[in-house]
């Protein structure tokens, strides 16, 4: 009875510890995003603002280059997402159903390409986008992010594919539709739920990426949220204006949050079944 | 509306065959149907005619066109599978018109076709539920429809039925067959239950690895089946086999088997002189077997132990022994069988068939 109780205890601490070392810092993130910037300094450190401000959020949004670096996250996340969402659903369509030699091989290379550190690749990439002549531009950051998002897409949605049965493939061919019909207008609307799943993870892969984002851009051109956060700068080089930073990462984060949580079930259904039953 | 011609078809995966060496004239407007156990290439044979699988050798001719390199899309076959496989997306309507509008069929076309279709197959009420809201019935008349709208030259169906209750089924069977008789279309269908062979087939083809052992009307396979194989096929209860022995001069000669002696005369004693080894096959069916001195009863009579006794109803299966060796009668449910006991039985001389030992080949 008192082991059950003291085991019981035990859990709800750690589950408890556990719970606050994840949430804290976001707790952290909005709290001092409302506190006015005399407040952040103060000590004793206040855990809870005594005055909320929305001053930070002012100035935040009122910074051009900041709402112009929204947008560019927006045009290369979504970029990276469609793409890799539209080569990987032919890629996984293909890896799925048919016989060909190396398929095995080419499965574990997509795979192995994913598991590179990043900046492992980063030179590579820099001198890639030079070349190019893409340095600084959306195309050298959505050409980069396909890196990790399409062979992640690729692989959950070849599984996803693996369990419609390829019987409706077949009574498809019958009723006269070619391998793209098929595709279109059969699989797509059956993999659904893997393809929003998959979009949904690599546009927030690709949202908050940091190190190919500070490499591959030199300005507000194609400069990207995380960037253009931790390159805010305040008065003097000693000071970090971290009310105008937490209210900027509070601004990119909650969309993101709101929309994971929005799709959750999805994204598990997605991640776990094929969902496609007779 | 076509005929259908495999022409030394052949199928392999790897080193191994699948189909050997198949020919087959499948006339216009018949209802031909593939039988088999499993594993025996009747799907495989189906899926070449559609185009779902290519072929190693051969020549395979819908309506006298030589269709081998043409596309499944391309032959104006129709298919309806086993597991139905309906568009689970779409609802009854879409997953009927799917193929017409592929096609490129009119609007107001297509859709007094699925009219017409529902009608026929008693849909009209479920066009608007999707594949998953319908009972298993449903899904296969569903499947139906799907085929029909499109009316194509040749119908296909593998095991259609199989994944159906045995009330559905016989059911199903009668509504295909009735569909037949209205559309005329030449159906190629394949099971491995006998029954549906026999009660629904203009003509039945029965394979056995890969290769076709007989083909012919039902009632064709049924008195004159062509091998010990067929024989044991077709017919519930299945026929009884039994070991015989030649004994007699050429003139006179005698199968034995057990207790049973079966003289034999003319054409039959002729057919059997050409045995090397004194050995046959004996084979009879459980319902020509009789009591002795009831209507039916011929003059080749035996004696009997009962090992066992199935009362199905009208008729009761008895398992009999004969020497060492097993057999069964179908009898009249009035007839006392207890086991332990003996019976007298009797047959007609002309109800015995006769199979080569070891070949299995049909000698009379
Ligand atoms: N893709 C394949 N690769 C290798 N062997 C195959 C393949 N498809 C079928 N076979 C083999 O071909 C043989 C015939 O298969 P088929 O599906 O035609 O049998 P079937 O007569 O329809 O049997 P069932 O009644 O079980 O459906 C089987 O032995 C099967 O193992
Ligand atoms: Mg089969």
């Amino acid at each position: 009875m008192i082991i059950r109780l003291l085991s019981r205890t035990a859990f709800y601490l750690i589950l408890a510890v556990g719970l606050f070392y994840i949430l804290f810092p976001f707790y952290w993130m909005i709290v001092n995003s409302l506190k006015p910037s005399a407040e952040l300094f103060a000590t004793p450190l206040s855990y809870w603002p005594r005055q909320l401000t929305l001053d930070n959020y002012r100035a935040v949004l009122a910074d051009g280059s900041f709402v112009r670096s929204i947008f560019n996250s927006f045009v290369v996340a979504g970029g990276a997402t469609i793409l890799s969402l539209a080569l990987s659903s032919m890629a996984a369509y293909a890896l799925a159903r048919y016989r060909f030699a190396g398929k095995q091989a080419t499965l574990y290379i997509i795979l192995g390409m994913s598991t590179f550190p990043q900046i492992a690749v980063l030179g590579g990439l820099f001198t890639l986008a030079r070349a190019l002549g893409i340095y600084n531009t959306y195309w050298a950051l959505i050409l980069s992010y396909m890196i990790f998002t399409l062979p992640f897409c690729v692989w959950v949605l070849t599984s996803f594919i693996k369990e419609i049965p390829d019987t409706l493939d077949e009574a498809a061919t019958i009723d006269g539709a070619s391998a793209w019909q098929i595709l279109w207008k059969v699989i797509i609307p059956l993999a659904g739920p893997g393809l929003v799943a998959t979009g949904l993870l690599s546009f927030i892969n690709a949202w908050n990426e940091f190190l190919f984002a500070l490499t591959l851009t030199a300005d507000n051109q194609a400069r990207t949220v995380p960037v253009a956060v931790a390159l805010f700068s305040g008065q003097s080089e000693h000071e970090l204006p971290w009310g105008k930073i937490t209210a900027a990462s509070t601004v990119v984060t909650v969309p993101v949050v709101l929309l994971a949580l929005m799709f959750q079930k999805r994204i598990v259904e997605g991640l776990t079944s094929g969902a496609v039953k007779g | 509306m076509a005929n259908v011609s495999l022409r030394g078809v052949e199928k392999s995966y790897g080193a191994f065959k699948i189909v050997r060496q198949m020919d087959l004239e499948i006339h216009d407007g018949e209802f031909l149907v593939l039988v088999g156990p499993s594993g025996c290439g009747k799907s495989t044979t189906l899926r070449m005619i559609a185009g779902l699988e290519d072929i190693n050798q051969g020549q395979i001719l819908i309506d006298d066109q030589l269709v081998n390199g043409v596309a499944a899309k391309n032959r104006d076959i129709a298919m309806v599978f086993q597991n139905y496989a309906l568009y689970p997306h779409m609802d009854v309507f879409q997953n009927m018109a799917f193929g017409l509008e592929l096609r490129k069929f009119p609007k107001e076309e297509i859709k007094s076709r699925v009219e017409q279709a529902a009608d026929i197959l008693a849909l009209g009420d479920l066009l608007k539920r999707k594949p998953k809201e319908l009972s298993g019935g449903q899904r296969q008349r569903v499947a139906l429809g799907r085929a029909i709208v499109r009316q194509p030259k040749v119908f296909l169906f593998d095991e259609p039925l199989s994944n159906l209750d045995a009330q559905l089924r016989v059911q199903m069977r009668a509504e295909i067959s009735r569909l037949h008789a209205q559309l005329k279309t030449t159906m190629v269908y394949v099971t491995h239950d006998q029954v549906e062979a026999m009660t629904m087939g203009t003509r039945i083809v029965v394979m056995k690895g890969g290769d076709v052992q007989q083909v012919g009307a039902p009632l064709e396979l049924y008195t004159r089946p062509a091998n010990r194989f067929v024989a044991g096929f077709i017919g519930t209860p299945q026929m009884n086999f039994l070991d015989a022995s030649i004994e007699g001069g050429t003139d006179a000669p005698v199968l034995v088997a057990e207790a049973l002696q079966l003289p034999l005369q003319g054409a039959m004693a002729a057919a059997i002189s050409g045995l090397k080894d004194k050995r046959c096959t004996l084979g009879i069916r459980p319902s020509d077997l009789h009591v002795v001195g009831t209507p039916g009863a011929g003059p080749i009579t035996f004696e009997a132990g009962i090992d066992m006794v199935e009362i199905l109803g009208a008729v009761q299966v008895v398992h009999i022994r004969l020497g060492g060796q097993t057999m069964r009668a179908e009898l009249p449910i009035r007839v006392a069988c207890k086991p332990g006991e003996t019976i007298s039985l009797a047959a007609e001389p002309d109800a015995f068939h006769i199979f080569d030992a070891t070949s299995g080949v049909a000698i009379a």
